[in-house]
């Protein structure tokens, strides 16, 4: 047809080649509406065509595991007959481009994916990156800070599922390029979930929801492409969220799936209708046929080109069972939605599109979906590293320990989060049994003994330095994180974002980290029950740090278990499990005071790991445990602080073994698998029988009490300051930006 | 005797409804209802609680289109009945847009949604939703709005005042009622006020967020634990 040409292919984000392969896989030239159709389910975005070779590679599997990679979220059982639905999505480039909608809209639609399976949402969290909120950039990023956190807000409070925790990092790659990754889990019962299939012919096909109009027509293929100084006039690319029609939407499906009238449903995410047909079709082996008359548009004059690809919000797809429209329908009236009856089942394998009964598309789903492309990108170790991975800390200049760790106190990516989490409803639905910034978010499960922790973590500069370490590193801080507050992982889900993956060097930080993530959640019997990859993430040409977000999952048996980061009373013993190792390379400390990414990350012994995750788990469950905090960002002296922080002012008094010939070695060293908790002296020596029978390093470094934290190293005095002093140092420091701005 | 019945009316965009069921059912165990929108009776409430969250999206104004749905007929001739009526939050919002209880809520004066603990004195304990606290009580309870200045005119205030209509106010550690103490820019600091029939009381903190330990505060009792001491005292039930 000579429609396409290299000009129409481009807009399309398509190459030559892969045009061949849709000619062949038609057996004829496509339409432009076909050739849009194809376009958005081969973008990078939903073809994953060159992650795919990589993903295949991760554990997905366990005896937990209801639901893996391939529908709309993961699911694993969690006892008493309840499944935990989770999945974590990233809204990367729309929140740069509109931080408002792109992180509202983010949240949107990680909610209907889990919602789709019907499980009620109960928690949402979310990973954020930013560049530094002072400097060159600081004004655009205070601006997208604002605007992303204010969109989470708008979206997850109106709706009214609380956001119970997350983290956030401020660093120089991300400011051309945020990350916006948005968790989402839900409850379901175990035998209940829904599918999004397409199954008997002749099964009516509906539409439920908002309006379509023109609104983020190719967003997909946005997604999947790198920014330049262009990227703003793709705003209307950009969806504008509306929560409550998703609230309503919500609702009205949980109520639809308590019947036995639905099939199947899907929402329609990126690439709209196109997507939801193709793809519920694809995984039943069956066809739809619709006529895009009969769907509900905003506008007028839509063709059914912007029809199939339009990215409208809150719409979902299902088919249900012929002959039970009117109760369907009924159930959609009393939450005053529309359902519009646009198609039917049908058993060719096509997805059939017509306008007014012409026939427009004719597509089978399997090339859509299952043919799609699939890469193996050229990977190149890159140059960078050698240079990066050495660190001379002897070169360090000396520095003055307690003034040292006010500066890290106060580094955003370390200071309380406070102003962040206040904006959010974290405790709608009254389950948030460990409020936000605590520790891992606990929710606990109604009409069960259980809660479920949760925690979503990474490290870029990790990864940078080293994408295999640094990625294993997110699984390992994830589970402990949620092991801190008393459960056992059962299961993770993913947000892979990186650079350009035409470039081998991005494609080999991809592919260690996908093995990095793989070792490490065999090794801690986590698996990856789904996720999202997000390529492309450059802005005139320089990519942020490669960044795997881990977002797991675990199960507390008895909720009364569940602890905190916080100590509770004065004359309790603090323990430090595990060992500190002269390790600086890519700490905060090293960036915040001598502004360098160097060195390697810490080591990691996965098996040391998992022995201190499962002594976690034990001891909290017999109640030993007073609180645990794992020590990450700026060190045990930046985690002995947090332990006094919003601890009704219980200070402590503590000597730390000397890892090193150096002072600041000792007291800011990232070193993995170590967690500081507290116990009483009576449960003490259960604590340290427990850790030596688990092979866990464990001494008691000194007490709870008094209103100061006093740290000396080997007897030698490091910091000894009063904790309200400190604790001001890092409470109010997001606030400081804002406030500033507004004076 | 029959048990107290609560009925938790159910806008579209409601989200507390199921914590002030949760909290009336489960935790206190009385009996409790859902009541739609849409229907025209109360299904013989004894107290009808108007929960938090975005109904009709907060769009217009908050609870600005909610005052027009069905049931509210139904909540009126109840409350002139001298039936007790609690609006936490959204459920104020929506009494004020009603006219059932004077004044209206602005945007928070930092333009930004809160959601913390605060610390609430209570003012006057003689309405059904307060009689079994203690006057100037402070009870730890937890906001959650993006619009909850509580505005009136001078006059309105001066009667709000006047007839001890303001039942609770944000106050600081000391238990004074202070400019630093107040999250949203409330005039006065008032958190919650009553009508002049003292049985219809609306309040922003949410006080079935702080029902039970396990969420940090069980200070949000003493409003429950009231209505159902006010209904046995009328001899119409018991607890």
């Amino acid at each position: 047809m000579s429609t396409v040409d290299a000009a129409v292919l481009e807009r399309h984000g398509l190459k030559g080649d892969e045009y061949a392969r849709i000619v062949a896989a038609l057996g004829r030239e496509p339409s432009l509406t076909e050739l849009g159709i194809f376009s958005v389910m081969w973008s990078e975005h939903c073809s994953y065509k060159s992650s795919r070779v990589h993903l295949r590679t991760l554990p997905t599997q366990g005896p937990r595991v209801l639901q893996g990679p391939g529908e709309n979220a993961g699911a694993v059982d969690i006892g008493d007959g309840l499944a935990a639905v989770f999945k974590i999505e990233s809204h990367n480039h729309p929140s740069f481009i509109e931080p408002y909608q792109g992180a509202a809209t983010g949240v949107g639609g990680i909610i209907r994916d889990i919602f789709t399976m019907g499980a009620r949402p109960v928690a949402l969290m979310n990973s954020l990156r930013f560049g530094p909120m002072d400097g060159e950039h600081g004004a655009r990023t205070r601006r997208i800070v604002e605007g992303v956190v204010a969109g989470i807000a708008g979206y997850g409070n109106s709706i009214g599922i609380p956001t119970v925790g997350g983290e956030i990092v401020f660093d120089e790659p991300y400011a051309g390029n945020p990350l916006v990754n948005v968790f989402c889990l839900g409850l379901a019962g175990a035998d209940a979930l829904v599918m999004g299939r397409a199954e008997g012919v002749g099964n009516p096909v509906y539409y439920v929801g908002a309006k379509t109009g023109r609104d983020g027509i190719h967003g997909a293929t946005m997604a999947s492409a790198e920014f330049d100084d262009k990227s703003a006039e793709k705003r209307p690319a950009v969806q504008v969220g509306d929560p409550f029609m998703e609230k309503l939407l919500l609702e009205a499906c949980l109520e639809l799936m308590k019947g036995d009238a639905l099939i199947g449903v899907q929402d329609m995410g990126a690439a709209g209708l196109t997507c939801a047909t193709s793809e519920m079709g694809a995984r039943s082996g069956s066809g739809i046929e619709i006529d895009v008359m009969h769907v509900p548009q905003r506008e007028s004059g839509m063709s059914a080109y912007e029809i199939m690809l339009s990215e409208s919000q809150e719409r979902m797809l299902l088919v249900v069972k012929k002959g039970r429209e009117p109760e369907v329908e009924e159930i959609f009236e009393k939450w005053d939605l529309h359902a519009a009856h646009i198609g039917f089942v049908t058993n060719d394998g096509l997805l059939r599109v017509k306008d007014h009964g012409k026939v427009v598309a004719e597509i089978p789903n399997t090339a859509l979906v299952v043919e799609a492309p699939v890469y193996t990108r050229p990977m190149t170790r890159p140059a960078y590293l050698d240079d990066v991975q050495q660190l001379d800390v002897a070169s360090l200049s000396q520095v003055q320990p307690q003034d040292t760790f006010f500066r890290l106190l106060a580094s955003p990516t370390i200071a309380s989060k406070r102003w962040v989490y206040r904006q959010y409803d974290h405790m709608v639905r009254t389950n948030s049994i460990v409020l936000a910034g605590m520790g891992a978010a606990v929710v606990r499960v109604k009409g069960t003994a259980r809660a479920l922790a949760m925690s979503v973590d990474g490290n870029g500069r990790y990864c940078y330095l080293d994408p295999f370490r640094g990625a294993m590193l997110a699984v390992a801080e994830a589970a402990r994180n949620v092991a801190c507050a008393g459960a056992q992982p059962i299961g993770a889900t993913n947000c892979l974002n990186f650079g350009n993956p035409e470039r081998p060097e991005i494609m080999w930080q991809f592919g260690e980290a996908v093995r990095g993530i793989g070792e490490a959640c065999r090794a801690l019997d986590v698996p990856i029950t789904g996720g999202n990859v997000s390529l492309y993430n450059e802005t005139d040409g320089n990519a942020i740090y490669p960044t795997p977000v881990l977002g797991v999952v675990g199960l507390i048996e008895d909720a009364s278990c569940a602890i905190t980061r916080a100590f509770r009373a004065a004359g309790d013993n603090v323990i430090l499990l595990g060992e500190t190792f002269d390790e600086l390379g890519g700490s905060e400390y090293l960036k915040i005071v001598h502004g360098l990414v160097k060195g390697q990350p810490p080591r990691l012994d996965m098996v040391k790991e998992r022995s201190l995750i499962e002594l976690l788990g034990r001891a909290a469950s017999a109640k030993l445990l007073r609180s645990a905090h794992d020590c990450s960002d700026g060190g045990i002296a930046v985690t002995l602080a947090e332990c006094t922080f919003d601890a009704a002012g219980v200070g402590c008094e503590v000597d730390v073994p000397a890892a090193a010939t150096r002072l600041d070695s000792t007291l800011f060293s990232e070193s993995a698998s170590r967690v500081v908790v507290s116990a009483t002296p009576e449960q003490t020596d259960a604590v340290l029988q427990l850790a030596k029978e688990a092979g866990v390093a464990a001494r008691v470094i000194g007490q709870t009490g008094g209103t100061r934290l006093k740290i000396t190293v080997a007897g030698q005095s490091a910091i000894d300051c009063d904790v309200r002093e400190a604790e001001n140092r890092w409470s109010s420091v997001l606030e400081g930006f804002f406030q500033r701005q507004a004076s | 005797m029959p048990k107290t019945k609560f009925a938790v009316i159910v806008f579209p965009g409601s989200n507390c409804d199921h914590d002030a069921y949760h909290t009336a059912k489960h935790v206190l165990g009385y009996d409790a209802e859902f009541v739609w929108h849409k229907e025209t009776s109360l299904k013989g409430a004894d107290v009808v609680i108007l929960p938090g969250g975005f109904s009709y999206g907060d769009y217009l104004r908050t609870g600005a289109i909610a005052q027009f749905s069905p049931v509210m007929k139904a909540v009126s001739t109840f409350a002139t009945s001298g039936g007790p009526v609690l609006g936490i939050c959204n459920g104020f919002q929506v009494l004020c847009e009603a006219r059932l209880l004077p004044g209206a809520l602005i945007r928070n004066k930092d333009l930004k949604f809160h959601c913390e603990h605060v610390r609430v004195r209570v003012e006057q304990t003689d309405t059904p939703f307060t009689l079994r606290a203690a006057k100037g009580q402070v009870l730890r309870i937890p906001i959650a709005h993006g619009e909850g200045n509580y505005f009136a005119d001078p006059q309105t205030l001066e009667e709000l005042e006047a007839s001890r209509r303001i039942i609770l106010r944000y106050c600081d550690e000391s238990d004074q009622v202070s400019e630093a103490s107040n999250p949203n820019g409330s005039i006065n600091g008032i958190a919650g006020i009553c009508n002049e029939g003292r049985n219809i009381v609306g309040l922003m903190p949410h006080p079935e967020r702080a029902c039970e330990a396990a969420l940090g505060s069980e200070d949000g009792l003493v409003f429950f634990e009231s209505v159902v001491a006010s209904l046995a005292s009328r001899g119409a039930l018991t607890a």
